[in-house]
């Protein structure tokens, strides 16, 4: 554990002592930390709230909750759909990064696939912070030309005539994918169906869990 | 001066194959959970607009190699360093040797969840009507010499495609970028067949969306 862990900020007067055991990294990260706090730019204890924001509370257990209701609830799917900032926020999930939202449906025809080729625009009220193979070189490359070999990276292969749509975060509009409900969960409630619900599931690089997959 | 960006990555052949990691955990270094945070805390103090922190970002001559926290960091540096916010001197001491300047803002541990959940739309009042209907067929610009960050892909320029959906009047980021102004247009959603962009090396049954703004296109 490091300093940096600890939610006492006197350990963040220490920095100078005990570099040796510190990446570049780490030395350049905590050295502009202390530049910027003793300039009063930033507040360390906002600091820890913000992490311990993404790290406890804003996650693609958000996300789940938004899929596994529009499965169960077609007047919501249908809210969903047509404005997904309101329906999203219906059950409390909002804000940075999920300014404007948009939700794209998987169908029997048609598989969709979000990406940002120019950065890393990702839907953070409902899935969190993205994982480095979405922030990644290849995937920003290949998901525009390639869809489908992206998909076989991951694992997945889709039917022959299914259309694969994909969607370029490249202004403020972000992009959620509602995967197809997995066969077999007929009856199922909304906290059992989010269990199926994959963070790759709602980018488009996976599909929903079988019921066998989490038995 | 010409505008060079090495974030612009949309089809670019070569890079490999995706390489998912598993159960991959939220951060792999403690530096980097230092690294968001300070990203978002220095965001929130109005000395510069997202669109001026993705250009800081995307003009590092080493973006290719480094992680996307070091991107980050490298461009928090720059932001702070191009503004006199933070000097030379400062970093290369490690701690504060000049002094601070007055920034709008300090976002406080208790602003924190309000701050996060207001986010920062960017939909703004429209004066104007829209030049574009959904269905209409445009074809996008091109920018063989950007002079600054923009927000349309080079795979996606000089090409052909269909309206789908209208967003309203949003702060266009190639002006916001050079902080002159947030310059609100019609954003619109354009899709465009996976052969039109790449040949026949596109894929048939694949189309590629993008968001763009009024000023990239016209009427095809």
């Amino acid at each position: 554990m490091t300093d940096h862990d600890h939610h006492d900020h006197h350990h963040h007067d220490d920095h100078d002592h005990d570099h040796s055991e510190l990446s570049p990294m780490d030395a350049r990260v905590r050295a502009l930390e202390t530049i910027l706090v003793a300039k009063g730019y930033v507040d360390p204890a906002a600091l820890d709230v913000l992490i311990e924001t993404y790290e406890t509370k804003v996650g693609p257990h958000n996300g789940a909750r938004v899929v596994a209701k529009s499965w169960v609830d077609p007047a919501y799917r249908a809210r969903l759909l047509a404005d997904a900032t309101a329906a999203v926020a219906e059950l409390g999930f909002a804000g940075r990064q999920g300014e404007h939202l948009v939700a794209v449906e998987n169908t029997p025809d048609t598989h969709n696939m979000v990406v940002c080729t120019l950065c890393s625009c990702y839907p953070w009220p409902v899935l969190g912070l993205p994982p480095v193979w979405y922030k990644s070189a290849p995937y920003r490359a290949k998901a525009v030309r390639d869809p489908r070999g992206v998909l076989a990276d991951f694992g997945v292969t889709l039917p022959a005539g299914k259309a694969v749509k994909v969607w370029d975060s490249t202004a403020e509009i972000r992009y959620l994918v509602l995967p197809e409900r997995p066969a077999g969960t007929e009856g199922w409630d909304e906290a059992r169906l989010a269990a199926l619900v994959s963070r790759d599931s709602m980018i488009g690089t996976g599909l929903a869990r079988s019921p066998e997959a989490v038995a | 001066m010409t505008y060079v960006t090495h974030a612009d990555l949309g089809g670019r052949l070569g890079l490999g194959p995706v390489i998912p990691e598993r159960d991959e955990p939220l951060f792999h270094a403690p530096w980097e959970k230092r690294a968001l945070a300070l990203t978002l805390a220095m965001g929130a103090t109005g000395a510069w607009n997202i669109d001026q922190s993705r250009a800081a970002r995307e003009q590092q001559p080493g973006y290719l190699g480094m992680s996307y926290y070091e991107v980050w960091t490298g461009g928090l540096e720059r932001l702070v360093t191009d503004r006199g916010l933070v000097t030379e001197a400062d970093l290369a001491a490690g701690h504060a040797v000049d002094p601070a300047r007055i920034l709008p803002r300090l976002l406080t541990a208790d602003q924190v969840p309000a701050v996060l959940a207001r986010g920062g739309p960017t939909e703004r009042e429209a004066t104007g009507h829209a030049r574009f209907a959904v269905g209409d067929r445009v074809r996008t610009a091109t920018m063989p010499a950007p002079q600054g960050h923009t927000r349309l892909p080079r795979y996606v320029q000089g090409k052909t495609g269909t309206i789908t959906h209208r967003h309203g009047v949003h702060v266009f980021a190639d002006i916001n970028a050079t902080g002159a102004g947030e310059a609100p247009e019609w954003l619109y959603t354009v899709r465009f067949d996976g052969r039109e962009l790449f040949g026949t090396e596109g894929d048939p049954a694949s189309s590629v969306s993008v968001d763009a703004w009024d000023s990239y296109l016209s009427p095809a």
